[in-house]
């Protein structure tokens, strides 16, 4: 299998608090990864590191052979990675449609657009039904599917996702990860930092443990769920 | 009758507030800083509009196309060198306090090169205007045209923002940097164009303003600038029909004060209701009130 990402010794700072302490990992084509670890390992920094959106201090971040540290934020998403921001981060004021419309900004290829937005529509039919509505008034899984429908308007080969199940109700949050499992199927590389990381490892091929900014632990999802340390601090048994 | 030409008159005067306080709120929507300078650049669009007239013989439709590109270059340039820098500064004071420093600069740069006295600026409209009842209803040429541009204006920028990609990124990237940099959008250039768009819009208004009040002076662009921020605050910071009613709301009661009350007083009229509104609604009339969703 070949690594769609590779990242090598990635390290991050915040003033001299140091968030990344030189992290490695990669995914390869067609997995499901999941980074899973507490609330401030560094899982977000590593996703907003990837995408850009903070810099990096140190290592390497080698998508599709390209070295994406040397390459300017908003051009990323234009060589097929996109990110579903933690938070969701829709813009509120926008309709459901202009909101996708968005997602497709580094696309000029109007008729395929029109197909990518008819299979979001197949995906997510409640955002058809209210595409002309303000992204702000939707509810909080509406607004969680909106982000990704977003992110997959560019068409991405790798998509990264950050704690999509997070504030959702259980029903939401099920749909979601099933959602995540559908996008994987047709041929779209997820790399899934989550919380729930019983959720994440079930439906995950790898895993990557992060704590205080250093990787832990990896392997194979499911040997990670039957991990005594894992169980232990993850998934609450 | 003569009501209804103050009231024609205070549109005219609050269509130009309108069109200033339009560049003011959409650099605030989108750069989230207050451009102090943008006044001056008025002032400058007005100087430039001068000098060019002048020399062409009084060619002023030349001196307007010239005042819009090098007011937009200023706009731009202003925003590259000075401000830019300053996005991400511990304190968002440091790019205000630059604001007011680039307004100073400009001021004494006019100074040194025109001096301190006042010009008179001939109207860039020569057109007289139209009388209505037998000449009791005289409306100017400058009212009309200024009323007509703003309106142009206005449906202009609404079409730009909601039809085209740019604008539509111009929205995103005002709400969310970086949600927008996660679309693709350059986040830079969207804010150097946003600059440009009201840099423009500040040379327009400098034309209409001084063909409708046809004195200049470096300090021309100080007080219509501090009303426009008035303006834009008064209908709701980022909004852009927000600006457009605050707008024409501070023309209309700068004169109809001016006229029924107190010529002295007027000031002081149009800023008590800037205090009254934000008593009462602080997001001023056409506000948001930013829901944060869990």
């Amino acid at each position: 299998m070949e690594p769609i990402l590779e990242v090598k010794d990635l390290s991050v700072y915040y003033g001299v608090i140091q968030a990344l302490k030189g992290i490695s990992f990669h995914v390869n084509k067609g997995e499901i990864v999941a980074l899973i670890g507490a609330n401030g390992a560094g899982k977000t920094t590593t996703l907003h590191t990837l995408s850009g959106l903070i810099g990096a201090d140190g290592g390497e971040i080698k998508y599709k052979g390209k070295e994406l540290t040397k390459i300017a934020n908003h051009k990323i998403v234009g060589l097929g990675m996109a990110q579903v921001p933690e938070g969701r981060r829709v813009f509120a004021e926008m309709t459901v449609l202009q909101n996708l419309k968005m997602g497709a900004y580094t696309r000029s290829d109007k008729s395929e657009m029109e197909a990518t937005l008819s299979d979001i529509y197949k995906r997510f039919p409640r955002l058809e039904e209210r595409k002309m509505q303000l992204a702000g008034t939707l509810s909080g899984g509406e607004q969680q599917m909106l982000a990704m429908g977003r992110a997959l308007m560019s068409h991405p080969d790798l998509i990264l996702m950050d704690e999509p199940s997070m504030g959702l109700s259980p029903i939401f949050v099920n749909e979601i990860f099933k959602i995540i499992e559908d996008v994987n199927r047709d041929g779209v590389t997820v790399l899934l930092v989550e919380q729930n990381a019983k959720k994440a490892l079930s439906i995950a091929n790898r895993a990557y443990v992060l704590e205080t900014g250093k990787i832990a632990k990896e392997g194979d999802a499911k040997e990670l769920l039957n991990d005594e340390s894992i169980r232990k601090a993850y998934l609450g048994e | 009758m003569s009501f209804l030409t103050y009231l024609i008159n205070g549109l005219s005067l609050g269509s130009i507030y309108a069109i200033i306080a339009l560049g003011y709120t959409m650099v605030y929507g989108i750069a989230k800083m207050l451009n102090f300078a943008h006044g001056d650049f008025i002032m400058v669009g007005c100087y430039i509009i001068f000098s060019v007239s002048s020399a062409l013989s009084g060619n002023s439709a030349v001196g307007i196309i010239v005042a819009i590109i090098l007011c937009t270059i200023l706009g731009v340039t202003t925003e590259f060198v000075a401000y830019r820098p300053l996005r991400g500064a511990a304190s968002p004071l440091a790019v205000l306090i630059t604001a007011i420093g680039v307004s100073y600069l400009l001021e004494n740069i006019a100074l040194l090169i025109y001096g301190a006295d006042i010009k008179s600026f001939s109207s860039v409209i020569k057109w007289e205007g139209v009388s209505f009842a037998d000449g009791q209803l005289k409306i100017q040429g400058v009212t009309i045209v200024t009323i007509v541009v703003s309106i142009v204006i206005l449906i202009a920028l609404q079409l730009f923002i909601n039809k085209t990609k740019q604008g539509q990124a111009m929205l995103a990237a005002s709400e969310d940097k970086g949600a927008a940099t996660l679309m693709g959008i350059n986040v830079n250039r969207t804010i150097a164009l946003t600059f440009a768009i009201g840099s423009a819009l500040a040379a327009i208004a400098g034309a209409l303003l001084c063909s409708a009040y046809p004195s200049l002076s470096p300090y021309t662009g100080a007080m219509p600038g501090i009303k426009a921020f008035v303006a834009a605050v008064l209908g709701g910071i980022g909004s852009i029909p927000g600006a457009m009613i605050g707008g024409l709301v501070l023309g209309i009661v700068e004169i109809l004060s001016k006229t029924y009350i107190s010529s002295q007083l007027s000031d002081a009229i149009v800023f008590g209701i800037l205090v009254i509104v934000l008593l009462v609604k602080p997001t001023g009339i056409l506000g948001k009130v930013v829901q944060e969703k869990v």
